[in-house]
C-alpha cells in the first residue's frame, strides 16, 4: 500500500463517519496493518545514490564560474598558474554559493587540524613515546606558546630514561598546530628517514611524541638528553588550501635559547608539496651532515 | 631605558598645543573628541600635541561606538600619485601573494583583482623570495601593467626595507618603500631596520622613486609584535601599537595598516577580540594623524571566521577606514591566513555609497567594471577582458 492508497482510504473512512454511514469492518485490519508496518520500517539500503557532493573534492583551479567570459580557456590556463580563488564569478557584489560554502568547508577542515589531537590509537600503533608539555589542555596550548616548549620534572625524568645515554640522534614528533598533518605524514616520513640514516650505519632508537609542542620543546629535550642531533616533525599552521602541512625543524645540540637560525628547516611537507618520503630521505642525508660538521643551520654551510 | 622611538614620539610633540590639553583627565578628553563642538579639524591639530601613550590611554576608555564614532570625525588625506583618504571613498590594496612568487600567477590575481575595482591605494606583493633580482623582476611586472593600462595608483614590492633600496639602486620602479614597524627600537632592531634606514630609503624613493610623492612610505604594525620579539618594556600591546603610530608619523607615511588577526591567539583570542582591536588600530592611527586602513584577517588557529571579518569590515567602513585589502576571497595562499577579499570592498562601496580613490574610479568607469554610481557592472570579475 502506498501514501496514495492510505489516503484514499482515509478519505473514505471520513466521509463515511461524517455522512454517518458504518465504517466497513474489512478496511480497519487494513490500517492498522499499514500503521504497523510504517512504525517498524527499517532502511535497508540508504545509499541509493542520493547523497550531496563533497564540494571539497571539487578541483578549484579547474572550476569556473565566470557568466559570459570572453576567454574561457586563456582564464583557464592563467587560473592553472596559481592555486588562488580565482574566476569565482559573483552574485551582485558578493560570491556564488559554491564558492561561499567551499571557503567555509575548508576553514572547517583548517580549524578540526588545529582542534583536534593526534589519535592515542595513532600514537599507540606507531609505538611513540607519550610525553606532554606544561600545556594542560588545548587552550592554554594556543593562548601560551611558553609552555609548550617545556616539560615538568617528572616528565623530564621519563624523557631521560628513554634516552639515558646522550645518544647520536633523537627522531620525536610534535602535534604543533597540525593534528592532520601528523596523521597524514608522519607514517611516510619516519621510515623514509630511518632507512636513509641506516645507510648511513646511523642508529636511532625509540621516537617521541609530544602533545600540545611547540618547535622550542625541541630545545628541551636537548637538555634533558644531550643528543648530538635532534629532528622534531611538528604539524604546521593550516591554510585553506591544506591543513595537512609538516614541517621538519632539525638542530645541532639543541638547548634552550637556541638562535632560530641554528635550526635546519624542511616545509611545506604534504602530498601537493615536498612528498613526505621525499622529506625524508633528505632529512637523513641532512642529519649525517650534521653529525659530521658538528652544525646545523646557517652554521651549516 | 634609551629608545629612539620614544625620542622621536616626544620631539614631535607641539608644545603650545600639547599646554592646550595637558589639564585635562583622560576621560576629558574621551568626552572633548566625541563632543558636537569638536570638529575632524580641531582633532586633528590636537594630535599635533599628544603622545602615543595619550592615544593609547583614551582609546581604552572609548566603547566600540566610541571608536567608530569618533574615528569617523577624522579624515587624514595623503598624496603619491593618487589621494587616499578623501570622503566618499573607500579604498582597497590588491594583494596578489603566490607560494612561488609565479609572475603568472601573479599576475592573474592582478587582473582579476583590478575588475573588480580593487587596487586603487595600492597594487603591492608580500614576496617570498626576499632577493633584489626577485624584487626588481616583480617590481617591473607591476609597472608594465601600469603602464599598459594606464592605472592611476601605487606599486610596491612588500621585502625588506634594505632590499627595496637595493632594487631601486638597479633601477626598479616603485611608488612606495614599504616596512613592518614596531613599537620600540628594540622591536625595530629585531626587524632589521631603525629611524635612520627609513628615512634614507625614504629620501632615495623621493629621488629615484616612480611616485609624484610627497607621501612614499607604506607601514605595517600589528598588536603584540613587540612581545614577540621582547621588546614591549613589559608595556601592554595597544599602547606598544599606539606607539607604532607615533613613530610612523615621522615618516609622513601615504599608508598605514595593522593587520590586525594575524600573531594568532596569544594575543588576540578570537574574533571578538579582533573586532575590538581593529576599532582601536584605525581610532588610534586616525587619531595620531596617519592615513590608517586595516588588513582585517584571522589565523586558523584563532576562533574566528570569514563572517568575524566581514562584520568588523562593515564597522570599519562606517568609521570611515581610509583602506582594506583584497585577496581573491580572501584566502591569501602564500602567508596562510584569512582576510577581505575582493567581493568584499566591492560590497562595502555599494552599501556606504562610496568609490575608489576619484582618477581610479573613472579608469573603472572607462574600462567598463562599475557604472558612474561605483556599482559592479557584469563584465567585473571577467579577467580575459585585460588578456
Amino acid at each position: 500500500m502506498n501514501e496514495q492508497d492510505l489516503k484514499k482510504m482515509i478519505e473514505q473512512l471520513v466521509s463515511k463517519m461524517v455522512t454517518g454511514e458504518s465504517t466497513p469492518v474489512d478496511t480497519i485490519p487494513q490500517v492498522t496493518n499499514y500503521v504497523e508496518q510504517q512504525v517498524n520500517y527499517q532502511p535497508t539500503n540508504v545509499d541509493d545514490g542520493q547523497y550531496i557532493e563533497d564540494i571539497t573534492q571539487t578541483d578549484l583551479q579547474k572550476q569556473f564560474l565566470v557568466k559570459d567570459a570572453r576567454n574561457k580557456e586563456a582564464y583557464l590556463d592563467m587560473k592553472s598558474k596559481t592555486p588562488a580563488r580565482l574566476g569565482l564569478g559573483k552574485a551582485g557584489a558578493r560570491y556564488n554559493t559554491i564558492s561561499m560554502l567551499r571557503v567555509r568547508a575548508d576553514h572547517a577542515a583548517a580549524q578540526d587540524a588545529v582542534f583536534t589531537d593526534v589519535s592515542e590509537e595513532f600514537i599507540k600503533k606507531n609505538n611513540f613515546v607519550f610525553v606532554q608539555t606544561l600545556c594542560k589542555d588545548k587552550d592554554e596550548y594556543l593562548t601560551r606558546p611558553d609552555l609548550g616548549r617545556r616539560f615538568a620534572a617528572d616528565t623530564a625524568k621519563v624523557i631521560k630514561s628513554v634516552y639515558p645515554n646522550s645518544p647520536k640522534v633523537i627522531l620525536m614528533v610534535g602535534d604543533g598546530l597540525s593534528s592532520s598533518a601528523i596523521e597524514a605524514n608522519v607514517e611516510n616520513m619516519l621510515p623514509a628517514i630511518k632507512q636513509g640514516l641506516q645507510g648511513y650505519g646511523i642508529e636511532t632508537g625509540e621516537v617521541l611524541f609530544v602533545k600540545y609542542a611547540r618547535v622550542g620543546a625541541m630545545d628541551d629535550v636537548g637538555e634533558i638528553t644531550d643528543a648530538d642531533v635532534i629532528c622534531m616533525l611538528v604539524g604546521e599552521r593550516p591554510g585553506l588550501v591544506t591543513a595537512e602541512s609538516m614541517s621538519a625543524y632539525i638542530a645541532y645540540k639543541p638547548k634552550l635559547g637556541i638562535a632560530e637560525a641554528k635550526r635546519t628547516v624542511i616545509s611545506n611537507i604534504h602530498k601537493g608539496g615536498t612528498t613526505a618520503v621525499e622529506a625524508g630521505a633528505h632529512t637523513a642525508e641532512l642529519i649525517k651532515k650534521m653529525l659530521e660538521k658538528k652544525a646545523s643551520g646557517i652554521d651549516l654551510k | 631605558m634609551q629608545d629612539e622611538v620614544t625620542r622621536i614620539i616626544q620631539d614631535d610633540v607641539n608644545e603650545r598645543i600639547f599646554d592646550e590639553f595637558k589639564n585635562f583627565t583622560v576621560a576629558e578628553f574621551r568626552e572633548w573628541i566625541l563632543s558636537e563642538d569638536t570638529t575632524g579639524a580641531m582633532i586633528s591639530r590636537a594630535s599635533r600635541g599628544i603622545t602615543s601613550e595619550i592615544v593609547a590611554a583614551v582609546t581604552k576608555l572609548m566603547s566600540n561606538m566610541d571608536l567608530i564614532y569618533g574615528a569617523r570625525k577624522i579624515r587624514v588625506i595623503k598624496h603619491c600619485n593618487t589621494t587616499i583618504g578623501k570622503a566618499g571613498t573607500l579604498s582597497a590594496r590588491l594583494q596578489p601573494n603566490h607560494p612561488t612568487d609565479d609572475p603568472d600567477g601573479i599576475l592573474a590575481s592582478v587582473l582579476e583583482g583590478l575588475t573588480f575595482g580593487i587596487g586603487d591605494a595600492l597594487i603591492g606583493l608580500n614576496p617570498v623570495d626576499d632577493t633584489t633580482d626577485s624584487v626588481v623582476r616583480v617590481l617591473k611586472r607591476f609597472e608594465e601593467i601600469k603602464q599598459k593600462f594606464e592605472i592611476p595608483t601605487q606599486i610596491c614590492v612588500l621585502a625588506h626595507v634594505n632590499t627595496q633600496v637595493d632594487a631601486i639602486k638597479k633601477g626598479a620602479p616603485t611608488d612606495l618603500i614599504f616596512q613592518s614597524i614596531a613599537g620600540s627600537e628594540k622591536g625595530n632592531t629585531a626587524f632589521g631596520f631603525d629611524a635612520k634606514t627609513l628615512e634614507e630609503a625614504r629620501q632615495l624613493v623621493l629621488k629615484e622613486g616612480t611616485a609624484e610623492g610627497p607621501n612614499v612610505m607604506y607601514f605595517e604594525t600589528g598588536q603584540g609584535s613587540e612581545l614577540s620579539s621582547e621588546a614591549h618594556a613589559d608595556t601592554d600591546q595597544l599602547t606598544m601599537e599606539a606607539r607604532c603610530y607615533g613613530f610612523a608619523k615621522r615618516f609622513d607615511p601615504f599608508i598605514v595598516n595593522t593587520v590586525v588577526g594575524f600573531i594568532g591567539p596569544e594575543y588576540l583570542y578570537d574574533g571578538r577580540q579582533v573586532s575590538r582591536a581593529g576599532l582601536e588600530d584605525h581610532f588610534m592611527g586616525k587619531l595620531t594623524g596617519i592615513s590608517m586602513g586595516v588588513d582585517a584577517c584571522y589565523t586558523n588557529h584563532m576562533k574566528a571566521d570569514q563572517n568575524s571579518i566581514e562584520d568588523l569590515s562593515v564597522l570599519l567602513t562606517a568609521a570611515g577606514c581610509n583602506y582594506f585589502m583584497g585577496i581573491p576571497h580572501g584566502d591569501d595562499v602564500m602567508l596562510n591566513y584569512q582576510s577581505t577579499g575582493y567581493h568584499e570592498t566591492a560590497a562595502l562601496r555599494e552599501m556606504f555609497n562610496l568609490t575608489s580613490i576619484e582618477p581610479f574610479h573613472k579608469w573603472l568607469v572607462k574600462m567598463g567594471f562599475v557604472d558612474e554610481y561605483g556599482r559592479l557592472t557584469n563584465r567585473a570579475g571577467d579577467a580575459s577582458l585585460l588578456f
